[in-house]
C-alpha cells in the first residue's frame, strides 16, 4: 500500500474532520471558523501533493469497500479529477474567508449548521472528483444534493422552503428517475462501471440503447442544469451568498458538468459518442439552452438571479463542448470548469458584498455604486470580462478552445450560437459595473454613506478576481493538466 | 440441545406467554418478554448460520417421522425470515415498555406482553413448520393475538380497526384453511414436501386448482396486497405505536413468505406459470399498489397512517419482484423484505417516540419537533431516506436489485415505474421533514427527547439502515442462495 494514495482518503476525510471541529466549537465562532479555514488550507495542500505525485506519473488509487458484488467504492486520481479537486479546494478556504465576513456582517442564524453542511459538501465534492467508477460518483452525487439542501433552505422562510423543494425535487427526482436506471442498465450491458479510456460499452451494443442511455445520463445529471432541468439553480439562489458562490457557481454545478464529462468521455468514449445520433440532438438542445438562458438572464433585475441564469448559460458551453466529442472540445470544457469557476465565484462574492454593504439586491438600484464600493465593482468588472471571454482574463482560453472545437467539427451554427451568447454576456454583465462607475445623468441613489464590505469578504473577492487575470498570463499548468486527460493509459 | 433448535424457536415464546401472565404487570413482564424474544433471536441466528453452512434442517416433532408426524423444516428462506421476525420483535420490545407506558393502562400491560409473545410464537411457527395445517394453526395464533394487540390502542377507534381486521383476517385464514382442506382431499397429506411430490399427479383436477386459488387470495389478504389492503391503514394507525413497529416489520413479511412457499415449493410450477398468468398479475397489482398507496400516503394528515400506506406500496415492490421472477427477481424481493423491515421499523419507532412525548403523530402536531427532539426526528429522516432509496442506505440496495431484475428481464417500462414510485416516496417523506424542521410549533413548550430505551432501539435501527447500505454481504449472499434454491428446487 503506497502512502501517497492514502492522500485520497485524507482529501475526503479532512472536511469531515472539520465538521467534527465545527460542531465541537459551535459556541465559539472564532475557533469554529478557524477550524474551517485550517481544514481548507490543509485540503488545498493535500490536493497539491496529489497533483505533484500525479505529475510524477504515479498511479494513485484507493479501494474502500465493495458495496455490491463487483461494485466498489473506489477512487483514482486522474487529470480531470485533479482539475476539479484543485479548483474546489482552492476556493473552499477563500469562500470560508468570505463567509466569515458575510455571515457576520449579515447576522445570519444557525452558522454552525452552515459551516458543518458546507464542509460535508466539500467532502462529497472531493469524493466525486476522485471517483473511480460511476457507482461511487453517483453515491456522492446524491450526498452532495442532500447536504446542500439545508444550506439552500438556510433562511427558513416560506420562499427558502419553496426553493428547497424545487432544488431537491429536481436534483433527486432526475437522479433517481434517469441517472440511476442509466447506471444500472450500463452495469448490465457493460459489466463494469469503471471509467476507462475509450469507454466501456462492448462494440455490438445497439445504437438505440446507447442513445437512450446518453439521453438518460445527460438529463439525469441535472446538476449540469441542461434545459429543461435547470429550474433548481435559480431556486437555489435563496441560499446565503457564500453558498451560491461556492456551491452553485462552483461545487454543485461543476460536479454536474464534471460528471457529464467523465461519463461521456470514459463511459461512452469519444468514438462511440460520435456515432450516436442522439448526440447531435442533445448538442443543439444544449446550444439552444445557452442562448435561452442568456436571454432570460438579460431580463432579471435581481443580481443573483441574473448570475444564476448566466451560470446555466455557461454550463451549456461546457455541455456543448463535451457533446462535440472531440479532444479540443473536451479540453475547452475542462478548462471552462476552472475559468468559469473563478469568474463566477467573484461575481457572486461581489453580489454578496453589495448586499451586505448596501442591502441592495436589484441591479437597477446599483447605479453609481462604484463610487462608494470601487474595489468590489472593479472586481466585478474583471470577472465579467472573464465570463465573456475577453483578454486579459482567464475565460479567453476556454472559450478559444470551445470555438476551435466547433470549427473542427463543422458545427458553424453552434459557433454562431456561442458567439451570440458571448455578445449577450456583454449586454447583461458589463452594464452593471459600467453604470456603477459612470451613472451619467441618472440620479445617484444612496444618501447614506455606503462603505466597502467587511475586509474578510474584500480579500476573498480580490483574490479570485486576481486569479482570473493571473490565469490569463500563466495558463500553462492548467493547459498541461487538461491535455493529460487523454494521454494517460488505461487503468 | 442444538438439534432441537427448530422447535425451541417456536416453543420458547409459546411457553413464555403464560409465564408472562404469571409474572404479572409492568416491568417484570417486560424484562421477561424481552429476554424470551432475545433468546428467540439468538436461536434464529444460530439456525441461519447452521442452514447456511450445513444445509436444510429437518426436525420431526415428537420423533414422528414425516409425512405422518409434523415436520419442522428450516431452509435458508425461512431461516432468513425467522431472523427478521425475531429481530424486529426484540428491537421493538426493547422500546416497548417506555412506549406503552402512556398508551396502555398498568393493569393491562402484563397482558400486552402475553399477547405479544403469542403473536411472536405464531409468526415464528408459520415460518418454521413444514406442515401445511400447522401453518393454519399458527396463523390463527398470531392473528388472534394481533387483533388483541391492535385493540389495546389508545383511542376507541382501535377497537373498530381491530374488528375490521378480525373480519378480513378471518376470511383470509378461512380461505387458506379451505385451500389446505382441498389439497388434503386430493393428496391425503399435509406435509409440504410430501404435497409437492403428490400434487403434480393431481394437478389436472379443478379441486387442486381451486385450492391454489383459495390459498392465494387468503394469503393476499394477510399480505395486504392491493386491492385486499383496506384493513391495514386502520390497523397500523390505531394500534399502540410499538405494536405497529413490530407488525410493520414482521407480519406482512410472513405472509409474503407463505406466498413464496406455496408458489415455489408446494404447488407445481405450471400452476403459477401457465394456468394462471400469476407473474403478470403480481406485477400489475404491485404497480397499482405502489402508485395508489403512495399517492394516498401523500394526502394523509396522520403520519402513522401515511407510513402505513407506504407499507402497502412497499409490499407492492416485493410482489413486483416475485412477478419478475427468476433468481434475480426473487432475490430482489427477499432483500427488500429485510431492508423494508429495517426502514419501516425505523420510521415507526421514530413516530412511537414522538407519540410518547406529544401524544399524537399528526402533521401539524409534529411541527417544529426537529429542534425539540433532534435525536428522534433524525430517526424519521434516516428511515425516510432509506425508504426513498438514497445511496449508502439499505433502501438503495433494494432498489438497485429490483431495477436490475426488471432491466435484465427486459421490462423497461417497469424500470421507470419502479423509480417513479420512489419519487412519490420523496414527496410523502419530505412533507414530514419540512414540518419537523421548517415549521415552528404552535406552542413553544419544551418537549423532551424520547425515552432512553426507545432512543437506543431507534439508533440501532438507524445504524442498521446505514450498515446494510454499505456492507451488503449478509443480505445479498443469503437472499441469493435462498432464491437459487427456490428456483432450482421447483417441483
Amino acid at each position: 500500500m503506497d502512502t501517497t494514495a492514502m492522500l485520497i482518503d485524507v482529501a475526503i476525510l479532512t472536511p469531515l474532520v472539520a465538521v467534527a471541529g465545527v460542531l465541537t466549537f459551535s459556541r465559539k465562532p472564532n475557533l469554529r471558523e478557524g477550524v474551517s479555514l485550517i481544514a481548507g488550507v490543509l485540503l488545498l495542500l493535500v490536493n497539491l501533493k496529489l497533483y505533484a505525485s500525479f505529475n510524477h506519473g504515479e498511479v494513485l488509487s484507493r479501494q474502500w469497500l465493495e458495496i455490491l458484488p463487483g461494485l466498489n467504492l473506489s477512487f483514482r486520481v486522474d487529470a480531470l479529477g485533479l482539475l476539479f479537486g484543485l479548483v474546489a479546494s482552492l476556493l473552499w478556504p477563500v469562500t470560508t474567508l468570505y463567509a466569515i465576513g458575510y455571515m457576520r456582517g449579515h447576522n445570519e442564524d444557525h452558522q454552525t449548521r452552515f459551516y458543518a453542511c458546507f464542509a460535508i459538501a466539500i467532502a462529497a465534492v472531493m469524493a466525486i472528483a476522485y471517483a473511480e467508477n460511476v457507482f461511487t460518483l453517483f453515491i456522492f452525487y446524491e450526498v452532495l444534493s442532500l447536504c446542500t439542501y439545508p444550506l439552500v433552505t438556510h433562511a427558513g422562510t416560506e420562499k427558502a422552503k419553496k426553493g428547497g423543494r424545487v432544488y431537491l425535487g429536481i436534483l433527486m427526482g432526475t437522479s433517481i428517475a434517469f441517472f440511476l436506471p442509466a447506471i444500472i442498465i450500463t452495469w448490465l450491458v457493460a459489466g463494469t462501471l469503471d471509467f476507462q479510456q475509450g469507454g466501456i460499452f462492448p462494440e455490438q451494443t445497439p445504437i438505440a440503447l446507447l442513445s437512450l442511455l446518453l439521453v438518460l445520463f445527460v438529463f439525469g445529471v441535472a446538476k449540469a442544469a441542461v434545459m429543461p432541468f435547470h429550474r433548481w439553480l435559480p431556486a437555489a439562489m435563496v441560499a446565503p451568498t457564500p453558498v451560491s458562490a461556492l456551491l452553485h457557481a462552483v461545487a454543485v454545478v461543476k460536479a454536474g458538468v464534471f460528471s457529464l464529462i467523465k461519463i461521456l468521455v470514459f463511459i461512452f468514449g469519444l468514438e462511440t459518442l460520435q456515432q450516436i445520433p442522439a448526440t447531435d440532438y442533445l448538442l443543439y438542445l444544449a446550444g439552444a439552452g445557452v442562448v435561452l438562458a442568456s436571454l432570460i438572464a438579460m431580463r432579471q433585475d435581481n443580481l443573483k438571479a441574473r448570475l444564476a441564469y448566466s451560470t446555466i448559460s455557461q454550463l451549456g458551453y461546457i455541455t456543448v463542448g463535451v457533446l462535440l466529442a472531440v479532444e479540443s472540445g473536451i479540453m475547452g470544457s475542462a478548462m471552462h470548469i476552472a475559468t468559469h469557476a473563478l469568474g463566477k465565484i467573484t461575481l457572486f462574492f461581489c453580489a454578496g458584498a453589495i448586499l451586505v454593504a448596501s442591502h441592495k439586491s436589484e441591479i437597477s438600484s446599483m447605479v453609481g455604486l462604484g463610487r462608494s464600493m470601487p474595489i468590489t465593482m472593479t472586481a466585478f468588472f474583471i470577472a465579467s470580462l472573464s465570463i465573456i471571454g475577453l483578454p486579459p482574463t482567464a475565460g479567453t482560453w476556454s472559450k478559444w478552445w470551445l470555438l476551435t472545437a466547433t470549427l473542427e467539427t463543422d458545427h458553424l451554427i453552434l459557433m454562431g450560437v456561442l458567439i451570440l451568447s458571448s455578445l449577450l454576456n456583454i449586454a447583461y454583465l458589463l452594464p452593471i459595473p459600467l453604470r456603477a462607475f459612470f451613472p451619467g445623468k441618472q440620479a445617484v441613489s444612496g444618501p447614506v454613506a455606503i462603505h466597502e464590505a467587511p475586509p474578510a469578504a474584500l480579500i476573498a473577492l480580490c483574490f479570485t478576481a486576481l486569479a482570473c487575470v493571473v490565469l490569463f498570463f500563466f495558463p500553462n499548468p492548467l493547459f498541461e493538466l487538461v491535455s493529460q486527460i487523454f494521454s494517460e493509459g488505461t487503468p | 440441545m442444538l438439534s432441537h433448535l427448530p422447535i425451541l424457536q417456536v416453543i420458547l415464546p409459546l411457553l413464555g406467554a403464560p409465564a408472562c401472565l404469571i409474572l404479572g404487570r409492568g416491568k417484570l413482564a417486560w424484562l421477561f418478554a424481552l429476554l424470551v424474544s432475545t433468546l428467540s433471536f439468538c436461536i434464529a441466528a444460530t439456525l441461519l448460520y447452521t442452514v447456511y453452512h450445513h444445509g436444510v434442517i429437518s426436525y420431526a416433532l415428537g420423533g414422528w417421522q414425516a409425512p405422518w408426524g409434523i415436520e419442522y423444516r428450516i431452509d435458508l428462506l425461512n431461516a432468513w425470515l425467522l431472523v427478521i421476525v425475531s429481530g424486529s420483535s426484540t428491537i421493538s420490545l426493547l422500546a416497548a415498555q417506555s412506549s406503552i407506558s402512556t398508551e396502555i393502562t398498568l393493569d393491562k400491560q402484563g397482558l400486552f406482553y402475553v399477547a405479544w409473545l403469542l403473536c411472536l410464537a405464531g409468526l415464528l411457527g408459520i415460518l418454521a413448520t413444514g406442515d401445511a395445517f400447522n401453518v393454519f394453526v399458527f396463523l390463527e395464533i398470531s392473528s388472534l393475538s394481533t387483533y388483541t394487540l391492535i385493540s389495546l390502542g389508545p383511542n376507541r377507534q382501535s377497537l373498530w380497526a381491530a374488528f375490521r381486521y378480525l373480519i378480513m383476517g378471518t376470511i383470509g385464514a378461512t380461505f387458506i384453511l379451505i385451500g389446505i382442506g382441498f389439497m388434503y382431499i386430493m393428496t391425503g397429506t399435509l406435509n409440504m414436501a410430501d404435497l409437492a411430490e403428490r400434487l403434480p399427479s393431481a394437478s389436472e383436477s379443478p379441486t387442486v386448482f381451486a385450492a391454489y386459488a383459495f390459498i392465494l387470495v387468503g394469503i393476499s389478504l394477510k399480505l395486504a396486497l392491493f386491492p385486499l389492503h383496506l384493513w391495514l391503514p386502520n390497523a397500523y394507525s390505531q394500534a399502540p405505536s410499538i405494536v405497529t413497529t413490530f407488525l410493520a416489520a414482521s407480519a406482512t413479511k410472513v405472509a409474503l413468505y407463505l406466498l413464496i412457499r406455496f408458489t415455489y415449493t408446494i404447488f407445481p410450477s405450471e400452476f403459477s406459470q401457465f394456468i394462471i398468468p400469476l407473474a403478470d398479475i403480481f406485477v400489475a397489482l404491485g404497480i397499482v399498489a405502489v402508485f395508489s398507496a403512495s399517492i394516498a400516503a401523500i394526502y394523509q394528515e396522520e403520519i402513522k397512517r401515511a407510513i402505513a400506506y407506504s407499507s402497502i406500496a412497499q409490499i407492492g415492490y416485493m410482489v413486483i419482484g416475485l412477478g419478475i421472477g427468476g433468481v434475480l427477481g426473487l432475490q430482489a424481493a427477499l432483500i427488500h423484505v429485510f431492508n423494508h423491515a429495517l426502514m419501516k421499523a425505523t420510521l415507526f419507532m421514530a413516530l412511537a417516540g414522538i407519540a410518547v412525548r406529544i401524544g399524537a403523530t399528526t402533521l401539524t402536531s409534529m411541527q417544529g419537533l426537529g429542534r425539540k427532539m433532534p435525536w428522534t426526528s433524525f430517526g424519521f429522516v434516516a428511515g425516510g431516506l432509506s425508504l426513498i432509496g438514497v445511496p449508502l442506505t439499505a433502501g438503495f440496495i433494494s432498489k438497485w436489485y429490483l431495477v436490475s431484475a426488471a432491466a435484465l428481464a427486459g421490462r423497461w417500462p417497469l424500470v421507470f415505474l419502479i423509480l417513479l414510485g420512489s419519487l412519490l416516496a420523496i414527496i410523502y417523506i419530505w412533507r414530514v421533514v419540512e414540518a419537523l424542521y421548517f415549521k415552528s410549533a404552535a406552542d413553544n413548550s419544551p418537549v423532551k427527547e424520547a425515552p432512553l430505551t426507545m432512543l437506543i432501539a431507534l439508533w440501532l435501527l438507524i445504524l442498521g439502515n446505514v450498515y446494510f447500505g454499505i456492507d451488503t454481504r449478509l443480505p445479498v449472499s443469503i437472499s441469493y442462495e435462498a432464491a437459487t434454491a427456490l428456483v432450482e428446487g421447483r417441483p
